[in-house]
C-alpha cells in the first residue's frame, strides 16, 4: 500500500516539478500569454529535441544502472560526419542514416569496454567522452564543415514549412521515438530485462539472462539516438562543429533524473524524462525571457539536478 | 554407490570437486549424490564450502577440477543459464529478486513469454497464477511490485520461479534463515511436494533438526571436504556435529574460567533503534563475553552497531565504567575514543580496506600510535601491526601484504588485530566467524578467550548458536527487535534459544 503510494508520488512529480516550473515563468514574466503562446512553445519544442533525444537513450542506460557521459561529443561527432557526407554530395538520408549508425558504433565501443574490458560505466564513457571529441575534430579538420542546405536543415526549426505542422518535424519525430521507446521499455522482453539487469544485476545473472550481451545492446541502442540528436544539432547550426555541445551530457542525465530515473537503476522511464527535458527547456527559456543571465540559469539548473537526485534518495530512505 | 537403494535414477552427481579462490582453497574434493524425489541436507559449519559448492552447481562459479553429471549425463556450467537449461534452480540466502518488478516478472524472469518481442503479460500473470496456486498462495497478486511483499511472501516468489522454470534439481541455501515459524512449515510443504513430484532437492541449513525434519539423507562437508554421507535416521546429531567440526565439540572452544565478580564496563539500558531495535538492554563484566544471538532480521547486528554509534539511537542510556554516556549522536569516532571497539560483520564491505596491507589495517583506529611529531613512521606502524597480528595468529607472508590477498580467515583475524591494537576495553564482535575455515574458527575462539582473559569485556554477536553456546559466559536472544535478558549458557539450550529467537 505504501510502496504503491510513493510509487505514484513518484510517478507524478516531475509533471509536478514541469507545472511548477511553467506556472513561475508564465506568472514571473509578468506574460503568461506570451509565455504560452504557440510562438513560443514552438521555440520551446525546437530547443528540446536534441536533449529529448539524448534522454529516450539515456533513460535505457540509466534503467540498467548504467551511465554514459559520452553524449555530448558523440553528438558532435555525429553531426560533423552527417554534414561532411552532405558536403561529399551524398543524399541527405544516407548522411543522416550514416550518423546515427555512427553514434551506434561510439555506443557499442562504449558496451564493449564495459563488458569486455570491465571498466565501469562512469569511466568507460568518460574515456569515450575524449575520444569522441577528439575524433570529430580529426574528421573535421580542426574547422566547422559547412554542408549544401538540405531538408535536414528543417528538421528542428521553430516555424516549421508546411505549417499546418504546427512544430517542427524534428519534435514531431521525438515524440513517435519516444512512444516507441516507452512501449520497447515497458512492453517487451528487451525492455523488462532492463530493468531486471537495474534492479539487481546478480539476480539477472542468476535467471540466465546475458548480461554482458545485454549491456552491450542497451549502449548501442542509446547510441543510436545520440547520433540521431547530433544529426538535429546540425540541423539547427546548419553546419558540423566539432566543438559543439560540450557539457550536453549533463542536460540530458539531468532529464532522466528529473523525470524519475534512478541512478542506481531498475526505475525510470521514458515519459518521465521526456518531461524532464521539457521543464529543463521551459526553465532555459523562461530565465532568457526574464532576463536574467546565463550564470543563474545553470546554477539554477544545477540546484534542480541535486535536489532531484536528492529527493529520489529521500524516495528510497526506507530501503 | 551413495545412493538411496530403493533404485531411483540419480539426479545429480558431484565427485572431486574442487574451488581455489586464490589462497583459499574452498572446494578440495566435494562428493554429493542426490536421487530424484529425494530431500538432501548439505551440512557443514560456516565456511566449510557448502555454499560454494551450490554456486559451482549453479553455475555462478566454475570448478577448478572434478566433475558433475545431471540425470547421468556430463554437466560442465560456464553461467547460469547452463545451469538453467539443465533443469537447475538456484534458490539464494539472500533473495535474488528483482524488488522493482512485478511477482509475475519475477517468477517468468530469463524464460519470459513473448509474441514478436513483446513481453506477455497475460500469459506470465497465467503461469504465475498457476505455479502459485499449485503452491498455495492464490492470495499473492501477480502484478504487486516485489518491494511491496512481506519477506516470506517474497519467499514463495523465489521458489515459484524454480517451480516455473521445471527445474529438476532445487538447491536450497538457507532458505529459513528469514522465516517465522509457520512460514518454515509452508515452505517443508512446498519442499516435499517438489520431492513427490520427482525433483531433487539439495537443502542447506544450520539448524540440524530442520534438516531432520525435511531431508532423507544428508552429506557433511570441512574444508571443502565430504567428510561422511547417508540416511539421517541412522546417525545421532553428536556423530553429525563431529564430521563437522572434525573433531570432539569439546575441544573447539577454549576452557575459561568464570570473570571474578566486578560492577559491569558497559551497561546499556533500553536501547530504542527504530525500525530494527525496538528495546535491548545489555550489560557486560570485564573478564567476560556475553553472547547475543539471533536470526538474520532480527535486529542484532543493529543493536551492536547504534551502541557503536554507526546507526542513530533514539533513546536509551548507556553506562562506561560506571560514567553515563550520551547514547543517542553517539559516534564511531567518540566510541572509540571511549575504548570501545567494533567488528562488523560485512568484512569486505565494512570491516576492512581490502586494498590495503595488513599494517595498515590493524592501525587504523589508532595511527596517532605510529607517529612521530605528527609523521607516519613505517617502521614503528610495521612492529605494532606485526604484534597485534602474531597475537590472533594472522597468517600472511609479511604485515605489508594487501588484505584481499588473504583468505577470510585471516581476513577475519586481521580485523580482530585491529581491536587489540586500539587496545579496546569493551569488544563488540559481530559474525566474528563467518565465512572462515575451522582453523581459524578455533584461532578466533582462542582469542577471545585470550582477550577476555586479560580482563576486557566482549560482546560477541552470532546467528551460529553452537559457538555461543560454546564460548559465551552468558546468552541474550534477539526477537524482533527486542532483546532478552542474558542468562548463563548453562540455562539455555539449542531448542530453548532457537524457541526464543523466533518468539513473536
Amino acid at each position: 500500500m505504501r510502496a504503491s503510494f510513493r510509487n505514484a508520488v513518484a510517478r507524478l512529480a516531475p509533471v509536478v516539478g514541469l507545472l511548477v516550473v511553467i506556472l513561475v515563468f508564465a506568472v514571473g514574466t509578468g506574460a503568461p500569454e506570451r509565455y504560452l503562446s504557440t510562438n513560443n512553445l514552438r521555440v520551446v519544442f525546437a530547443q528540446t529535441v536534441i536533449v529529448a533525444l539524448g534522454a529516450i537513450g539515456m533513460t535505457v542506460i540509466v534503467v540498467s544502472a548504467g551511465i554514459d557521459l559520452s553524449v555530448g561529443s558523440t553528438i558532435a561527432l555525429t553531426g560533423v560526419v552527417a554534414a561532411m557526407l552532405l558536403r561529399a554530395g551524398q543524399a541527405p538520408w544516407i548522411a543522416m542514416a550514416a550518423a546515427v549508425l555512427c553514434g551506434g558504433l561510439v555506443g557499442l565501443l562504449n558496451g564493449l569496454a564495459i563488458t569486455r574490458l570491465k571498466v565501469v560505466p562512469f569511466i568507460g564513457t568518460l574515456g569515450m567522452l575524449g575520444i569522441a571529441r577528439g575524433a570529430a575534430k580529426w574528421v573535421a579538420g580542426q574547422e566547422a564543415v559547412y554542408p549544401p542546405a538540405t531538408w535536414i536543415n528543417e528538421l528542428a526549426v521553430t516555424v516549421p514549412t508546411p505549417p499546418w505542422l504546427v512544430f517542427a518535424p524534428g519534435v514531431w519525430m521525438s515524440v513517435v521515438l519516444a512512444l516507441v521507446m516507452a512501449v520497447v521499455l515497458r512492453r517487451t522482453v528487451f525492455g523488462r530485462r532492463v530493468f531486471a539487469l537495474g534492479s539487481s544485476e546478480a539476480a539477472a545473472r542468476a535467471c540466465g539472462i546475458a548480461t554482458d550481451r545485454l549491456k552491450i545492446q542497451i549502449y548501442a541502442l542509446a547510441g543510436l539516438f545520440f547520433g540521431l540528436a547530433g544529426v538535429v544539432q546540425m540541423s539547427r547550426l546548419r553546419l558540423g562543429d566539432p566543438t559543439v555541445a560540450a557539457g550536453t551530457e549533463l542536460d540530458v542525465i539531468a532529464a532522466v533524473v528529473i523525470g524519475g530515473g534512478s541512478l542506481n537503476g531498475g526505475e525510470g522511464g521514458i515519459v518521465g524524462s521526456m518531461i524532464g527535458a521539457l521543464a529543463m527547456a521551459f526553465l532555459r527559456n523562461g530565465t532568457q525571457q526574464m532576463g536574467w543571465p546565463n550564470y543563474v540559469q545553470e546554477i539554477i539548473i544545477g540546484v534542480i539536478i541535486v535536489g532531484a537526485v536528492a529527493a529520489d534518495r529521500l524516495r528510497h530512505g526506507g530501503e | 554407490m551413495a545412493l538411496p537403494s530403493d533404485g531411483r535414477r540419480p539426479a545429480l552427481r558431484v565427485a572431486g570437486v574442487v574451488k581455489r579462490f586464490g589462497a583459499t582453497v574452498a572446494l578440495d574434493g566435494a562428493d554429493l549424490d542426490v536421487a530424484e524425489g529425494e530431500v538432501h541436507a548439505l551440512i557443514g559449519e560456516n565456511g566449510a564450502g557448502k555454499s560454494t559448492l551450490l554456486s559451482v552447481l549453479a553455475g555462478l562459479l566454475r570448478a577448478d577440477a572434478g566433475t558433475l553429471e545431471i540425470a547421468g549425463q556430463p554437466y560442465a556450467p560456464i553461467a547460469p543459464r547452463d545451469a538453467r537449461e539443465h533443469g537447475i534452480a538456484l534458490i539464494h540466502q539472500e533473495l535474488s529478486l528483482f524488488p522493482h518488478l512485478s511477482v509475475a516478472e519475477n517468477v517468468v524472469m530469463g524464460r519470459e513469454p513473448a509474441r514478436h518481442g513483446a513481453f506477455d503479460w497475460a500469459a506470465a500473470r497465467r503461469r504465475t497464477l498457476e505455479v502459485l496456486e499449485e503452491f498455495g498462495h492464490p492470495e499473492i497478486d501477480p502484478s504487486t511490485r516485489v518491494d511491496a511483499l512481506p519477506i516470506a511472501a517474497r519467499q514463495v516468489v523465489e521458489i515459484c520461479r524454480a517451480v516455473a522454470s521445471r527445474a529438476r534439481v532445487v538447491l536450497m541455501d538457507e532458505p529459513t534463515s528469514s522465516l517465522q515459524r509457520p512460514d518454515v512449515e509452508r515452505l517443508f510443504r512446498l519442499i516435499r511436494r517438489l520431492a513427490a513430484a520427482g525433483t531433487a532437492v539439495v537443502y542447506i541449513s544450520h539448524f540440524l533438526e530442520e534438516s531432520r525434519e525435511v531431508s532423507e539423507r544428508f552429506t557433511v562437508l570441512r574444508d571443502g571436504r565430504t567428510v561422511a554421507t547417508g540416511p539421517l535416521a541412522e546417525t545421532t546429531n553428536d556423530a553429525l556435529i563431529t564430521a563437522m567440526v572434525g573433531r570432539e565439540v569439546s575441544e573447539l572452544y577454549p576452557r575459561r574460567s568464570p570473570a571474578a565478580p566486578s560492577p559491569p564496563l558497559l551497561e546499556m539500558s533500553n536501547l530504542v533503534a527504530p525500525p530494527a531495535v525496538r528495546s535491548a538492554s545489555l550489560s557486560v563484566r570485564p573478564g567476560e563475553v556475553l553472547g547475543v544471538f539471533g536470526l538474520m532480521g532480527s535486529g542484532r547486528t543493529e543493536t551492536v552497531r547504534a551502541l557503536f554509534g554507526l546507526a542513530p539511537a533514539e533513546s536509551g542510556t548507556l553506562l562506561l565504567r560506571g560514567q553515563e554516556e550520551a547514547v543517542t549522536g553517539g559516534s564511531p569516532a567518540r566510541r572509540i575514543r571511549q575504548g570501545v571497539g567494533y567488528v562488523s560483520e560485512d568484512r569486505k564491505g565494512e570491516g576492512l580496506a581490502l586494498s590495503l596491507s595488513v599494517a595498515d589495517n590493524v592501525t587504523i583506529t589508532r595511527l596517532a600510535s605510529c607517529t612521530r611529531m605528527g609523521i607516519l613512521d613505517p617502521g614503528r606502524q610495521r612492529r605494532d601491526a606485526e604484534v597485534a597480528a602474531a597475537r590472533v595468529g594472522v597468517k600472511a607472508s609479511s604485515v605489508l601484504q594487501p588484505v584481499r590477498t588473504l583468505s577470510g580467515g585471516n581476513q577475519q583475524k586481521t580485523a580482530l588485530a585491529r581491536l587489540l591494537h586500539q587496545d579496546a576495553d569493551v569488544l563488540l564482535l559481530d559474525e566474528p566467524t563467518r565465512g572462515v575455515d575451522i582453523g581459524s574458527k578455533a584461532q578466533i575462539y582462542e582469542a577471545i578467550a585470550a582477550i577476555a582473559a586479560a580482563g576486557k569485556a566482549v560482546v560477541f554477536v552470532s546467528s551460529y548458536l553452537p559457538e555461543l553456546l560454546g564460548l559465551c559466559d552468558r546468552l541474550a536472544v534477539m526477537s524482533r527487535g527486542r532483546l532478552s535478558a542474558a542468562r548463563p549458557v548453562a540455562e539455555w539450550t539449542p531448542e530453548s534459544a532457537l524457541e526464543a529467537a523466533i518468539a513473536p
